[in-house]
Formats: C-alpha cells, sequence, structure tokens
C-alpha cells in the first residue's frame, strides 16, 4: 500500500500518473473500464476538460446533453458525462467537491478581451491549451466545444446572473471518472488570472490513470 | 395514377399541375407579408418562411438583417444555431454568451456571441420572454426512448438530426452542430442546480426580433423542447420574415449597453475594417 494520500482508494495498478504543470495542456487516451482521478494539488485549480470518443472523434463530450439528461446543472457524483449523441463517455465515481462546473466554458483570447479588456489579448488561454493538444491529432477549431470546469464554481441566481466566483474546491481534493466508452481527454490546466476560478494563482494538478 | 403516368409528359403535367399549392409550412418565393413593421418596405424583404413542427430551415442572412420569428400557435421550440458565413469555423459559442453576458437568460438587448470574441446576432426585441440556453436539443436517442422514435423518417423528428441536415446544405458536418439556443421554450434554474423547464403552452403569436452583427448562417430545428414533460410529442409552426436592414450604427443602445458587450461590437466592426 502506498502512503501518497492522492492514491487512496483507488484500486488496481497505475496505469499513469502524471503532473500537469500550471497553464498547460494534457491530452490523453482512457480505455473503458479504466479511472482518471484529478487531484487538485493546492487547491481551487480550474481543470477544463473535453472529451471525444477515442472510436470516432465527431462524438464528443455535451454539456447540453449532460445537463439536460440529468436535468440539473451541477456535476457531482453519479453524473454521467454524455456525447453530443446521448451515450455515456464517462461517469463520476467518486469526488470530495459538492459540484463542478459545465456552463462557464473556456477562457480564450478572444474571450478574454469581452470579459476583461484589449490588454489581455496576448495572455495564454484555455482555448490555446484544447487548440494545441487537439491539433496533434488532427482535430481543430470546430471540434472545440462546451466543456467541463472541474473544481470550478459557477452558480446561477433567479434572475439569471452568473459568474464564476470563488472556488469550493481545497488542496488535495479530487474527482474520479470512470471511462464508459474509450475515450481521448484533451484538458487545460486553466490558466486563467483575471478571475477567481484559480485563486489568481494557476497551479499545477496531477492525473492519476488506474485499472 | 401509373397508367396515366406512364410516359414523360403525362408526368410532367402531373408535376406541373401542383403548382400554386399552398400548404401552411412553407417558403414564400419572392417573400410576401402584410404585416412588416411601420417603415420597412415591401422590397426590402428578403426571407418569408413559416417552419413545419418537427422542420428546420436554414438561411444564409446579411449583416444587418432583421429577422423576426413568430410563435404561431404558441407551442413551437426555435432551436438555432448560428456561424460566421464567410468562416464557419467561427459559431456561436453559449457558455461565452452567458458568461461575457453575467446572465444566462436572453431577452430583449442581449447578445449572441461567437467563440471569437464578436456579437453574431443581436436580440431587438423579445415579447416572449422564456428562452433556454443551458439544455441544447433532442437526439435519435432520447426521441426514441420519450416517442418510440426520432428518425428524420419518422413521426417525430429530433433537433439534432435536423441540425445534421441544415448544416449539411452548407457543407457542414457532425463537428459544426454546436451547443444551440433555444427560443420560445424556456429553462430556470434553481438554486441547487434543478433545471425547470417552461415549455408553455403560450399565447399564440409570441415574436422576437433579432439583428444580424455579421453574415451569418442562420439553422432552426423546430421540434418539441427536450425537456417537454408532455407524453405525446407536441410542437407548432414557427414563422421566419427577414428583411435588409443598415449596420448597427456607433450610437445604437445595443451595441453601447455594457462594457462587455461594447467590445464585442468593437471586434465586430475590426472584423470588417478590410
Amino acid at each position: 500500500m502506498s502512503d501518497d494520500p492522492h492514491l487512496a482508494g483507488l484500486s488496481g495498478t497505475i496505469l499513469h500518473d502524471i503532473t500537469v504543470p500550471a497553464r498547460a495542456p494534457w491530452l490523453h487516451h482512457i480505455a473503458a473500464g479504466q479511472t482518471l482521478r484529478i487531484v487538485d494539488l493546492e487547491g481551487n485549480q480550474a481543470v477544463d476538460f473535453l472529451l471525444y470518443s477515442a472510436q470516432d472523434d465527431a462524438e464528443r463530450y455535451s454539456a447540453q446533453d449532460t445537463v439536460a439528461a440529468q436535468g440539473n446543472l451541477f456535476l457531482r457524483q453519479g453524473t454521467v458525462l454524455r456525447s453530443n449523441e446521448g451515450r455515456p463517455m464517462m461517469t463520476i465515481a467518486a469526488t470530495s467537491v459538492d459540484y463542478h462546473d459545465t456552463i462557464g466554458g473556456a477562457c480564450s483570447c478572444e474571450s478574454n478581451t469581452l470579459r476583461y479588456g484589449h490588454h489581455t489579448k496576448a495572455e495564454h488561454a484555455c482555448v490555446e491549451n484544447f487548440l494545441e493538444a487537439n491539433l496533434l491529432e488532427g482535430r481543430g477549431k470546430r471540434d472545440i466545444v462546451s466543456n467541463i470546469n472541474f473544481f470550478m464554481n459557477v452558480p446561477v441566481e433567479e434572475d439569471g446572473a452568473l459568474g464564476i466566483v470563488d472556488g469550493i474546491s481545497a488542496p488535495g481534493l479530487t474527482v474520479d471518472l470512470r471511462a464508459e466508452m474509450d475515450v481521448i481527454v484533451v484538458v487545460s490546466n486553466c490558466p486563467q488570472i483575471n478571475n477567481p476560478c484559480n485563486g489568481f494563482n494557476p497551479t499545477p494538478v496531477r492525473m492519476i490513470v488506474s485499472a | 395514377m401509373s397508367q396515366t403516368l406512364s410516359n414523360p409528359n403525362a408526368a410532367r403535367d402531373h408535376a406541373r399541375s401542383m403548382a400554386g399549392t399552398l400548404v401552411e409550412a412553407m417558403p414564400m418565393l419572392p417573400p410576401v407579408a402584410d404585416d412588416l413593421p411601420a417603415g420597412v418596405a415591401s422590397d426590402d424583404l428578403v426571407w418569408e418562411e413559416t417552419i413545419a413542427p418537427g422542420g428546420y430551415a436554414t438561411r444564409r442572412l446579411a449583416r444587418g438583417t432583421r429577422l423576426r420569428l413568430i410563435d404561431l400557435k404558441g407551442d413551437a421550440c426555435a432551436s438555432m444555431l448560428l456561424f460566421n458565413a464567410e468562416m464557419p469555423s467561427e459559431r456561436l459559442n453559449v457558455a461565452d454568451t452567458v458568461k461575457v453576458q453575467w446572465n444566462a437568460y436572453l431577452g430583449a438587448g442581449k447578445l449572441l456571441l461567437s467563440d471569437m470574441g464578436r456579437v453574431l446576432a443581436s436580440i431587438i426585441e423579445d415579447d416572449a420572454g422564456t428562452h433556454d440556453t443551458f439544455c441544447g436539443t433532442s437526439n435519435a436517442a432520447t426521441n426514441a426512448a420519450k416517442y418510440g422514435d426520432g428518425r428524420n423518417s419518422g413521426p417525430y423528428p429530433n433537433g439534432r438530426d435536423r441540425f445534421l441536415l441544415g448544416v449539411a446544405k452548407h457543407g457542414l458536418g457532425r463537428r459544426d452542430v454546436h451547443p444551440c439556443v433555444n427560443l420560445f421554450k424556456g429553462a430556470k434554474i434553481a438554486p441547487d442546480g434543478t433545471i425547470m423547464p417552461q415549455v408553455g403552452p403560450y399565447t399564440p403569436g409570441r415574436s422576437m426580433l433579432l439583428r444580424t452583427e455579421m453574415d451569418v448562417i442562420l439553422v432552426i430545428a423546430n421540434c418539441p423542447h427536450i425537456l417537454d414533460p408532455r407524453e405525446d410529442w407536441t410542437v407548432t409552426p414557427l414563422r421566419a420574415t427577414a428583411w435588409r436592414g443598415p449596420v448597427t450604427p456607433d450610437s445604437d443602445p445595443v451595441r453601447n449597453a455594457t462594457p462587455e458587450g461594447l467590445r464585442a461590437f468593437q471586434n465586430v466592426e475590426d472584423y470588417f475594417r478590410r
């Protein structure tokens, strides 16, 4: 048994274990039945997350199909992450955070100009990471859709007001995702420094795949 | 029938005899509408079409076009995709639309934003008030589960497959059916995240007026809302009317309403600075 608290509760063999640096992309293929654990090492780090079917990458994660199927906006333990064709891609098997976001989307150089001003145009952004990773496998801009933001908090008020607010994550909190089909995971370890999603300080996250 | 149409001339005459048939859901060519707003010349009308229950329509609209949508009988659901017609890899980004405007509920004055930080269309008027940025549309599997069938060729078509046909008419495909907005059918969010669909039926004749801020490809599917709780597949015709209009001027109140929106318009103006 390992003394590493980040491995607690994971069964089977560790197939892959890597720390994704702050601000960086990550792409990994995960087979059906394997589990991906994401560890928010230092707390309040948004992990922007997309999924593609490994067999047919025109089938991909759909935030809208996911929330409509469960009748709720928040991603919690038990949530089935669904594709644009309605099929289960992964299931949130466990998480030590109350809920995760899938309506806030990913920051981009272009949306940063709207949200903060044109002085932020040159800052690194999640869409840059998504593009860089996806281009390695022949996917491009058309393949970037509404994503998940693990460890990010986007409440919706009664009048529809919404915003990215202070995180509900903390150092060492985790989410475990069980693959329901062979998937390609594309992550941007969010580099945003203009809102509270990363506590104004992007930090590394750890990715552990087990089977 | 097969007897009388046994030669090409008879088949031609039979086909030609259909000319002039009017049905509820069809385009009018050339477009004609007797209820244009005051000040709109009939010469400026570019599109008049009634979209069938379960049907779809798609059209390229120039920058400055006014698009009026009318929920004719109170039970339409206009699920909408939008692309930059010149560069369709730029498309509606629902997440940016709600995040940049700090609000998820669409209505008059709200903008539909692209993934390139630009405004594809503005909502100028809205007397419906029930719209949805969260739920997306139905697919073959959800309609099969709910209604027993969801195929394009069957009686209960689904929104995604309608979108696929619509985008295909512009050379686009499965990778291009992006998250959509639903107009006329709404979704409210409870504090615990529960989605509360608002599907009516509503008073006939509710309408919206949109203004395109770029040259766009519009795709509308008119299928029941994905969370419509009714057992029966229920949807009524949707009318679309569009006319030419001026490009949004610097003084426009929707353009200037918020700092974020203003920058989105400035990005559009920069795009057209060529």
